[in-house]
């Protein structure tokens, strides 16, 4: 069963189109992140969804019914809130409790609902105090228990972890996604970090200008982003893009960076049929960071040995974990992805070896990916 | 160490100081003084003098003795009827600036900053303009020359301000609570009550020090809508200074201005901490 589903939604302010017939269909039990840059409408879309904004057009349906006119406390639906949005005067239990009381839950049946979410956030001890007297982590967990507590069939996200320290976000993230695979709970949630949209999601939804670019799982964004928009915004660092252009030679098509320099670089395609309407055009070349590395590199599946270029690098930046190299290839910057250990001089060549097997070439009109 | 020799520009800012504050204090030391003066001394002598022997039955006569209006039972009715007219309209003043000042800074509805706009424009307009108006409602309704007439207007006027206060106070409050709390199924009021309310106390405070001390020290208005018994005790002080043409007494009038003077100035001690913090307090964290 679809648990929201999302038609032809629009969203206009005055003059401005936020949201321009957005459709998703999202099902029970998935955990979906609606990801993108700020102004992109995400938290627009979010909003609508929780019914606190609505639409200028197109309907909303939660487990099967349409809530366009339904208000937010009928629509069944939790929502935990980027400054948490606990009720200050309000101890933790009574935060946790206001909701129920709203809804005239008995009290013992409150009694037992507070104990069971403190349970399984780890907040017992904590019940008892104002919400100034807890730690962001802490207030997140709190957030979340009231939320859950009212075992919605919807969970609404806005980014819910952005006021958190790097440590604890990271902490937190596998808390939630942990969560989720043990109440197996549908999950929106809003966030401008690709990384929580990468660890997090079953599927994910890349926002653009009030437009959803690519709805798909992580592993398909990843690797087949739809568009030049979500090839450069997923991945961090983010994809290399670079002009180039296609040719044919004996073997099949060959993208050529750099065309008629004598740095050119010249990659052979692999099953690109697709490609074949665009040999003799432009293109633009897309290789992700990590599928540059260094020369004596071996990748992981490859059936033969890798195409390996000598390129001037540029700058080296070590991240402890890996070492990022700035390099140009056939004249265009791109970054790799080498071992931590390897320190190319900047000012010198290298080399690098390619793995051409995870290429991906977009038009450079329509920036489509070309399938 | 610090630099404890003062500077020529220093020394002279201490002068225009103490020139300003003297020049400022110098009616409420006559007013003091004068209060504990017999009348026959200030007659002998001038109304800028020492008392001779503090003149304690000033007040005494002031309170309960003293012929106003050609009733002689000094300005205790009138300060009674003060009581009557500020307490109500500071209370519903509040809450009515509280619960408008929420509904616009809190709840986005069509029109609502011109709403506000209009409220506070009240502000601005000076109180003789208002005069009119309130004298063809007040005689409509049948309230001219009640306590209650006054309640009615100090509490409709003051809504100007206390919905400004009010209102930039909890424009401070995280929207997302209010979104928080629709969707834990609070409605308009159930919020204000166990959200936003229990958040208020600083503004309150401000409030009510503010309207108390205008609606208690307001003249016009109960000067013009009120005459004889119902008139509050800043108009009634008038009648006392003109029922006494033949002797002057200012040792009594003086007490009965200190008498009027001291609700508003016991109201800004036990709460003037709170109404320096108040006003200048961003809001809730």
């Amino acid at each position: 069963m679809a648990a929201l589903s999302i038609r032809a939604l629009s969203k206009r302010y005055a003059n401005l189109e936020v949201l321009k017939g957005i459709d998703l269909d999202i099902e029970s039990g998935e955990f979906t992140v609606l990801v993108g840059p700020s102004g992109c409408g995400k938290s627009t879309l979010l909003n609508i969804v929780a019914g606190l904004d609505r639409p200028s057009a197109g309907t909303v349906e939660i487990g099967g019914r349409v809530v366009n006119d339904v208000p937010p406390k009928d629509r069944d639906i939790a929502m935990v809130f980027q400054s948490y949005a606990l009720y200050p005067s309000m101890t933790v239990r009574q935060n946790i409790t206001f909701g129920m009381e709203c809804r005239h839950v008995p009290k013992a049946e409150q009694e037992k609902a507070v104990a069971n979410v403190a349970k399984l956030l780890q907040i017992e001890p904590l019940l008892g105090r104002k919400p100034s007297q807890l730690s962001g982590g802490q207030r997140q967990r709190v957030a979340m228990g009231r939320a859950l507590v009212r075992d919605p069939l919807l969970f609404l996200f806005d980014e819910p972890l952005s006021n958190l320290d790097a440590k604890l976000r990271v902490e937190m993230r596998m808390e939630i996604k942990r969560l989720h695979q043990r109440i197996g709970a549908t999950i929106v949630y809003v966030t401008h970090d690709q990384i929580e949209a990468m660890t997090m999601a079953t599927r994910i939804a890349v926002m653009h200008r009030g437009v959803v670019q690519q709805f798909a799982d992580p592993d398909t964004v990843y690797r087949y982003p739809a568009n030049l928009f979500v090839a450069r915004f997923m991945g961090s660092p983010p994809m290399n893009t670079m002009r180039a252009r296609l040719q044919a030679d004996g073997s099949g098509p060959v993208v050529v960076i750099g065309a008629g320099r004598p740095d050119e670089v010249r990659l052979h395609l692999q099953d690109y049929d697709a490609a074949t309407s665009y040999v003799g055009r432009e293109v633009v070349l897309g290789i992700r960071p990590e599928c540059i590395a260094e020369g004596d590199r071996a990748f992981s599946g490859a059936s033969g040995p890798p195409v390996v270029v000598t390129a001037p690098v540029e700058m080296v930046e070590p991240t402890g974990a890996e070492t990022i190299v700035l390099l140009r290839l056939g004249g265009e910057p791109a970054q790799a992805r080498v071992s931590p250990d390897v320190r190319p001089a900047p000012g010198t060549s290298a080399p690098f070896a390619l793995d051409t097997r995870r290429l991906c070439l977009f038009d450079p009109e329509t920036e489509r990916l070309i399938a | 160490m610090r630099d404890r020799t003062f500077a020529p520009s220093r020394i002279l800012i201490y002068l225009i100081v103490s020139l300003v504050a003297a020049a400022w204090l110098a009616p409420l030391a006559v007013v003091v003084l004068n209060s504990l003066r017999a009348n026959e001394e200030i007659a002998q002598g001038s109304m800028i003098g020492w008392p001779q022997h503090l003149a304690w039955s000033n007040y005494a006569a002031a309170w309960n003795g003293f012929c106003v209006a050609e009733t002689c039972a000094g300005i205790r009715p009138y300060m009674l009827n003060s009581a009557l007219v500020t307490i109500p309209a500071t209370i519903l003043s509040t809450l009515l600036g509280a619960i408008a000042g929420y509904a616009v800074s809190l709840w986005r509805f069509r029109g609502d900053s011109w709403i506000y706009g209009i409220v506070t424009l009240g502000i601005f307009l000076p109180q003789q303009m208002r005069l009119l108006p309130w004298t063809i409602v007040l005689r409509d309704t049948g309230l001219m020359n009640t306590l209650t007439g006054l309640v009615v207007i100090h509490t409709i006027q003051g809504l100007s301000f206390t919905t400004l206060f009010c209102r930039n106070y909890y424009v401070a409050i995280p929207q997302e609570l209010i979104r928080a709390a629709r969707i834990d199924g609070a409605g308009f009021f159930r919020i204000f009550w166990r959200i936003i309310l229990p958040l208020s106390p600083p503004i309150l405070v401000v409030t009510v020090i503010w309207q108390f001390t205008h609606i208690w020290n307001e003249f016009l208005y109960g000067v013009t809508f009120t005459t004889g018994q119902q008139q509050p005790v800043t108009a009634a002080l008038i009648a006392l200074s003109a029922g006494v043409a033949d002797i002057p007494q200012h040792g009594v009038q003086s007490a009965a201005v200190m008498i009027a003077a001291l609700p508003t100035l016991l109201i800004y001690l036990i709460g003037g901490k709170y109404f320096v913090r108040g006003l200048t307090a961003g809001a809730v964290k």
